[in-house]
């Protein structure tokens, strides 16, 4: 017997997964550069999220044709994927078709497969038109120009082909098409190839097959390098996502131990810290770079898959101003995959680029354009927090850099003067009783 | 108005010995501002018609902070926190109804942790406990029927604390044809001044929000533009004048319009 087939398969196989591993471990040590933060709280909460959210897609029908659509590619692609299962069993011992020993189920496990890529095929190519041909605004964003965009196709591109090769690895397969069961959508394109030769026939159905399985395996490692992880983030990004009310910011822990402190008459300013006791004042206050943000912030960042409907509903967006909730995540990926780069090159330590976050990525002006009305939010199909993000920077000016806008800090200075935000006098605070 | 409201201040029940049920959190632009005072009184004019037993910090209130932290001044923020918070605790302080979203939002969420706890409500939603307990009886209102009424919805009610129905329940009490924008509910569209916005000129861009939110407002044909919060009130009614519309259209807080009926 002839093992080539099979060693080369399993070659392809360990290849393939290994690299994926690989990114995968550099991808956990990246969102590991974020700051610690408890999630251990309202766990049903959380599973139920992830269920409704991720699982049961609740928040992507809101936009009920992309969401029609992006359900069955959904579903099409974790059901599709049982087939791997027999691929990988018949690539690795060279059995033919193993699950169809089961004739009758087999037959209609492989018919439900065919229907969804058809579907599946039906679904991405209305999606290619909406991009391309339609040019739904939230696709043609400024930061969407270069390679996001083409990322956007490339996915939709390699969508096509797998299911193109999958129905045509049926129809080409004799056999199988001899036993008529499950060849429901199949049939119909084995005419195309009845003229051929039998031995033709059969190159075209190995050809496909290999095709199909190498390309299931650089489509799992292209994830790494595109907006496309969201089909495996967005289930611990919705676990891991906020669940208190969206109006409700953090309170910097930090902030309260210096507050109280100034707060207690008892407090000697000048004591030194305890026996034992760690200096606990933190590096700074707010975020200026992607180290700063928290790792569920991080999380976020890796899981965005650019969809827009965030930016689609910001007022200040909509309104021409320059703040993106989606450029936020995006820039917050690329600066943090650039920080992971440099600790690669640099065996394990981050060298200073001379460049974060602020500034050479997000640009205040986008800071201060936000209403922090939550739109952004609520719009986010995996609970991604891009207001958060803002907050954390816009606390960075502020406390670290007092560079909040002019307007702002007479603001501030009437509230330390006299509790309003006008300069007007506490104690015609209750005038208008009389008025 | 030359109407007296009666408007105690917990220092006052304090010094009679009393332990009034409720705390109206008033907020600076309901202190300050010419336009959300209005509204302010229309509340008091609710409460005392309903003889509801409230008082108010008066001069002992102070910013609660909400503009400082989204400003991102954590530290004036949690200065203003801890301040208002000893006096609501030394007050014994158990439920506050404020008619203001932000300081709603910030009293209920971000002042537990730092040590205030409190039941916190919207004026919309403890006039609508005021409706169903008999204290406050509101029928149709004549001069209102017939009146077709949008409902924005502030950001700091609806998206940031999931409170919908409360403000549409009272709107439905007064016999108005309500008509929803397009935006609405958790897709409402901002009225432009959360996050501090209200005390800044807005960046560059080649529109203002709340013009764009009263275009939404617009294309429902209203009589009154109906809100729930006072910065809402002021970017809608800047936005109708921007459109040339404040001799047809009015914009009114909630408490306004239950108020008028009352009259």
């Amino acid at each position: 017997m002839n093992y080539i087939p099979n060693i080369l398969f399993a070659l392809l196989l360990i290849a393939g997964l290994g690299y994926f591993a690989r990114n995968v471990k550099k991808l956990v040590r990246n969102i590991k550069l974020g700051q610690d933060v408890d999630v251990s709280d309202n766990k049903s909460q959380r599973r139920k999220n992830m269920a409704m959210i991720a699982l049961g897609q609740s928040k992507m029908v809101k936009r009920p044709i992309a969401g029609f659509l992006h359900v069955i590619v959904y579903v099409g692609f974790i059901i599709i994927n049982i087939e791997l299962l027999e691929i990988v069993i018949d690539g690795l011992t060279g059995s033919w078709r193993v699950f169809s020993y089961y004739q009758e189920l087999y037959g209609i496990l492989i018919g439900t497969f065919e229907v969804l890529a058809l579907l599946v095929l039906l679904s991405v190519t209305i999606f290619w038109i909406r991009r391309n041909v339609i040019k739904i605004k939230r696709f043609w964003n400024s930061e969407m120009a270069g390679w996001p965009k083409n990322d956007g196709n490339y996915i939709l591109y390699f969508e096509m082909v797998l299911m193109a090769l999958f129905l045509v690895m049926n129809a080409t397969d004799i056999h199988f098409q001899l036993m008529n069961s499950g060849n429901v959508v199949s049939q119909f394109i084995a005419p195309w190839f009845s003229g051929l030769p039998e031995t033709t026939i059969h190159i075209i159905e190995r050809s496909a097959w290999w095709l199909h399985i190498i390309g299931i395996l650089i489509f799992l490692n292209y994830l790494y390098f595109s907006k496309h992880l969201h089909i495996l983030l967005a289930f611990p990004n919705t676990y891991y996502g906020k669940v208190k009310p969206k109006g409700q910011l953090n309170n910097l822990e930090s902030v309260t131990n210096e507050v109280k402190m100034m707060m207690d008459p008892n407090v000697d300013p000048f004591a030194a810290s305890p026996e034992g006791a760690e200096d606990e004042m933190p590096a700074k206050f707010g975020a200026s770079d992607v180290q700063d943000l928290s790792w569920v912030q991080l999380l976020n960042a890796y899981t965005c898959t650019e969809c827009g409907r965030c930016t689609s509903e910001c007022p200040a967006n909509l309104t021409g101003k320059k703040l993106s909730p989606r450029k936020i995540m995006m820039d917050t990926r690329d600066r943090l995959e650039e920080v992971g780069k440099n600790i690669d090159a640099n065996k394990g330590e981050f060298k200073d680029d001379g460049k974060q976050l602020l500034g050479d990525y997000i640009t205040a002006e986008e800071l201060w354009a936000c209403t922090t009305c939550n739109a952004c939010v609520e719009a986010c199909p995996v609970s991604i927090d891009p207001l958060s993000i803002i907050i954390e920077m816009r606390r960075y000016l502020v406390m670290e850099q007092s560079a909040a806008p002019v307007e702002l800090n007479n603001m501030m200075t009437n509230i330390e003067n006299n509790g309003a935000p006008w300069p007007y006098n506490q104690m015609d605070r209750l005038n208008w009783k009389d008025e | 108005m030359s109407e007296q409201l009666k408007v105690p201040t917990m220092a006052q029940c304090m010094a009679e010995g009393r332990q009034p049920e409720i705390l109206f959190w008033v907020g600076a632009a309901g202190s300050y501002d010419d336009r959300a005072k209005k509204i302010t009184r229309a509340f008091v004019k609710i409460l005392n018609k309903a003889n509801v037993d409230f008082a108010v910090l008066g001069t002992e209130e102070s910013s609660t902070g909400d503009v400082a932290k989204r400003a991102g001044n954590e530290f004036l923020f949690q200065m203003q926190a801890m301040t208002n918070i000893e006096v609501l605790n030394a007050y014994e302080v158990k439920r506050i109804v404020t008619a203001c979203p932000h300081s709603y939002n910030t009293l209920k969420n971000e002042y537990p942790e730092l040590g205030g706890n409190y039941q916190v409500q919207h004026h919309t939603q403890f006039i609508n406990e005021l409706i169903s307990s008999g204290k406050l009886n509101i029928g149709k209102v004549s001069e209102l029927s017939g009146k077709r009424i949008t409902f924005h919805d502030p950001c700091y009610l609806g998206r940031a604390n999931d409170v919908y129905e409360a403000p549409r329940e009272l709107l439905k009490t007064l016999g108005v044809e309500l008509v929803e924008m397009k935006r609405s509910r958790n897709s409402a569209l901002c009225c432009g001044a959360g996050g501090a916005q209200m005390f800044k000129e807005p960046e560059k861009g080649d529109k203002d929000i709340n013009v764009l939110r009263t275009e939404d407002a617009l294309e429902t044909k209203p009589n009154i533009i109906a809100t729930g919060c006072p910065y809402c009130n002021t970017m809608m009614t800047d936005g109708v004048k921007a459109k040339d519309k404040e001799d047809s259209i009015q914009v009114l807080d909630i408490a306004e319009l239950i108020a008028n009926s009352q009259e």
